[in-house]
């Protein structure tokens, strides 16, 4: 740049490199700690962080394998992670299909649509993303508790229950899918409704196909929001084998029973995935809730 | 898809829901069977009529939202004015129908038995007592796999039957569980004999008789037991009560009990205090860093801002339970490589998880650490909506950058960003995983009934309310709930005013 920089220029450069090194240092400073831990024998082995003897007893443990334990006896793992890490893929796949399928049809009408509420709808769903399902979590209980005395497949302690009680957190990928559809040319479709097409042949053969990118990250979005959900499905699951990784992973680091290396491993084995899917739909998600916020 | 196949599959689609709605009905659950009802009636209307074009997309969306969303509110709404809880869990029949079920032995009709052998079949013989006869069944076969209670003639036993040696008790044991099915009856009309003890039959009758004026009246001691309706239990004068109780409408006790008697509202007033508290400053916290962190990272001098904003952006993208579980390992008192740390700079080691001041600035540490980089995004995205000549203006003039940050920065994104920030606070309002999974709300104040700790944010007290604390009193839990969506709802109306004014500003 041409323009004469004053001498303080340096010293703020600098201090700005300092001040964001230091806090990167914070941010990195958890992750590495955990992999440190999950290659340090022992669970309560504390020691540098780049570990003096390296141990995979973690690592096999959360891969459910025997491993040679403290007191040198092969012991098998207690906690099946894998079983909870397949849990939470099956009910965050199912529900992240019925997101889709209820979202991108309701979307739909709302973009492309004329009808008397449309509006208040629009605003009703905005409004409902505001009540978090925490705040009924009696109510849901009791509702799974109930559906479940006549149906025991769709009750308490079901995968199938989850699903269903995630599928009414539409609001926020209706306001996403409405909003790209928004960006479509409509011109398409009514070429398409001039040749003789159905609303609903427009719809399934005309606009989703075009609007494949949008879905595919609403998919992934409600892939991550159902897996790192936590208090319906605290609620809802109780039996060990069958619980998500969510409400699992609270049982390593319980006061008295703390698998410190396990749950290194098990943080890392789950987490790496997770974050990369999360990094692939973020630039969406950003977009979407800040517009979300902003738009009446 | 032709006409005639789609009235086969609307037909088919409402036997199918019908058949449904029957089984509810018929395990009693008069509610859910009605909701189910309306919804299948609305979308066989929906599918079926020619009006609806545009319900017809929006009818599974909606009606999920309103079955899993909007029910579950006013649902808890419901049970706010109720007493449910663990001990009031039932309907009034249903919880006189359990009370009738208890039994008691009749008084002297005990009897010892033998069990003897005959042609590989068994006999019941009970002893003489008193001026009783000995009295005995005729050779039965038994078997454990009977499901159901099978009753059986007893006859007057002969002397040759008496004198015949019994099986040994471990043989008996053996046969207990099919001893216990059976019911043994001396003669047509009277009560019958059941196993009551590992060498005795004897009849067994209800604790409870049901009187004309639907009172329960004890057996042995006499008692008379009201259905109080006010408290829902049955109880007797001297204020006994029976177990279970049941469910009965209190009408606003709850909310009275919260805002007016001191056992409920002191650790509710503490709580709600720390709930705001807890929001407020995590706001702005988050807002502070990530607002300073945009403005550097917007900073065109800065070398390596692509880097940084990566690894800043982590802890977003991380899975929060991973995270809060990973914070509350590190923050581990004397395992933790938090206290590792500290104990090697300055020999000390804070106890996190029991001291409750350290415990609230964990937890605001943990969070100011989760939710930073959203605000850091956010902000990011609104100075880059700033005009750059603004800034070049400034430069002109021969201003600073602290100049630059309260004179432009600061005052053209403030209106924007203030609706993010409610949504924000209504976020933390809310913050259940973070508190549940890093503290679970303790450690827990000392002197209250009720079990509240001194981290515990409105919605994870009341989850302790209803779920962890022994009494699970789901309607005391309703009502705090229930004051929660008002706190939230004025929030949000708060919030959809400044959003309304940003707009106008976006527009104009």
């Amino acid at each position: 740049m041409a323009i004469v920089q004053p001498k303080s220029q340096r010293w703020r450069l600098l201090a700005a490199h300092v001040f964001l090194l230091s806090l990167c240092a914070a941010v990195v400073f958890p992750f590495l700690v955990v992999l440190s831990v999950s290659l340090r024998p022992g669970n309560f082995a504390s020691g540098s962080l780049i570990p003096s003897s390296i141990s995979l007893e973690h690592w096999r443990y959360v891969l459910g394998l025997p491993y040679l334990g403290v007191d040198g006896k092969t012991t098998m793992p207690d906690l099946p992670v894998l079983r909870w890490l397949f849990n939470s893929i099956k009910v965050a796949a199912g529900s992240a299909c019925v997101t889709l399928l209820l979202s991108t049809t309701a979307s739909f009408a709302l973009a492309r649509m004329k009808f008397r509420g449309r509006q208040h709808l629009m605003t009703g769903l905005m409004l409902m993303q505001m009540f978090p399902a925490v705040l009924a979590l009696v109510a849901i209980y009791a509702i799974f508790d109930r559906i479940g005395s006549a149906f025991p497949a769709i009750g308490l302690n079901t995968h199938a229950s989850l699903v269903l009680a995630y599928s009414g957190g539409i609001a926020m990928h209706v306001w996403t899918l409405k909003g790209y559809y928004d960006t479509l040319p409509g011109e398409i479709e009514e070429a398409a409704r001039v040749d003789g097409a159905t609303p609903w042949q427009a719809f399934w053969r005309v606009l989703l196909p075009m609007a494949l990118p949008i879905l595919v990250v609403v998919f992934m979005l409600a892939f991550i929001g159902a897996i790192i959900e936590y208090p319906v499905a605290s609620v809802l699951l109780s039996q060990q084998d069958q619980l998500t990784l969510a409400v699992g992973s609270k049982l390593f680091v319980q006061e008295h029973n703390f698998h410190w290396g396990d749950f290194a491993a098990a943080a890392i084995l789950s987490g790496l995935p997770i974050t990369a899917v999360f990094l692939l739909a973020q630039r969406w998600m950003i977009a979407g809730l800040a517009s979300g916020g902003v738009k009446g | 898809m032709s006409a005639l196949t789609g009235r086969v599959l609307a037909v088919l689609a409402s036997l199918a829901a019908l058949w449904a709605v029957m089984v509810v009905h018929a395990t009693g659950q008069t509610l859910l069977a009605l909701t189910l009802l309306v919804i299948s009636a609305l979308a066989v209307w929906t599918y079926t009529s020619r009006a609806t074009q545009a319900l017809r997309y929006l009818f599974p969306g909606v009606a999920a939202a309103v079955v899993f969303v909007i029910f579950p509110m006013l649902y808890t709404m419901g049970i706010a004015f109720t007493n449910q809880s663990s001990q009031n869990l039932l309907d009034l029949d249903r919880a006189r129908a359990q009370l009738m079920e208890e039994a008691v032995i009749a008084p002297d009709s005990q009897r010892a038995f033998h069990l003897l052998t005959q042609g590989g079949q068994f006999r019941v013989l009970l002893d003489a007592e008193g001026n009783a006869p000995a009295l005995a069944t005729p050779p039965i076969t038994l078997s454990a796999a009977a499901p159901t209670p099978q009753t059986v003639p007893l006859q007057p036993a002969g002397n040759e039957l008496a004198s015949s040696p019994p099986l040994p008790l471990s043989a008996v044991v053996q046969q207990l569980p099919a001893l216990r099915q059976l019911r043994l009856q001396a003669g047509d009309n009277t009560p019958t004999l059941q196993l009551t003890g590992l060498r005795e039959f004897a009849q067994l009758q209800p604790l409870y008789l049901a009187q004309a004026d639907g009172s329960l009246q004890d057996r042995l001691s006499g008692k008379r037991y009201r259905a109080d309706m006010d408290q829902g239990f049955f109880t007797a004068d001297d204020g006994d009560r029976l177990q279970p109780g049941f469910r009965v409408g209190v009408g606003l006790r709850h909310f009275a009990q919260v805002f007016s008697e001191g056992k409920f509202r002191e650790p509710f007033v503490s709580v709600f205090i720390w709930t705001v508290l807890f929001s407020a400053l995590t706001v702005a916290g988050t807002a502070a860093l990530g607002l300073l962190l945009a403005g550097l990272l917007n900073w065109q001098a800065l070398p390596g801002r692509a880097a940084y904003r990566l690894v800043l952006f982590l802890p977003y993208a991380v899975p929060g339970f991973i995270s809060i579980l990973v914070f509350k390992g590190l923050f581990n008192q004397n395992l933790g490589e938090v206290n590792l740390i500290l104990h090697g700079l300055f020999g000390i080691k804070p106890a996190w998880f029991s001291d409750p001041l350290l415990a609230k600035a964990m937890l605001l540490i943990v969070n100011i650490w989760l939710g930073f980089p959203y605000m850091m995004v956010l902000c990011s995205g609104l100075i880059q909506s700033i005009p750059a000549d603004l800034y070049e203006a400034s430069a002109v003039v021969g201003a600073g950058p602290w100049t630059n940050f309260r004179r432009i920065t600061l005052p053209l994104i403030m209106k924007p960003l203030t609706p993010l920030l409610i949504s924000a606070f209504a976020f933390n309002f809310n913050n259940f995983v973070l508190v549940s999974l890093l503290t679970g709300g303790r450690p827990d104040q000392a002197d209250s009934t009720l079990p509240a700790g001194t981290t515990d944010i409105l919605v994870s007290y009341t989850w302790r309310i209803a779920f962890q604390d022994s009494g699970q009193q789901f309607g005391l839990a309703a009502a705090i709930s229930t004051v929660i969506f008002g706190i939230v709802a004025a929030i949000t109306l708060v919030q959809l005013r400044f959003t309304q004014r940003a707009e106008a500003v976006k527009k104009g």
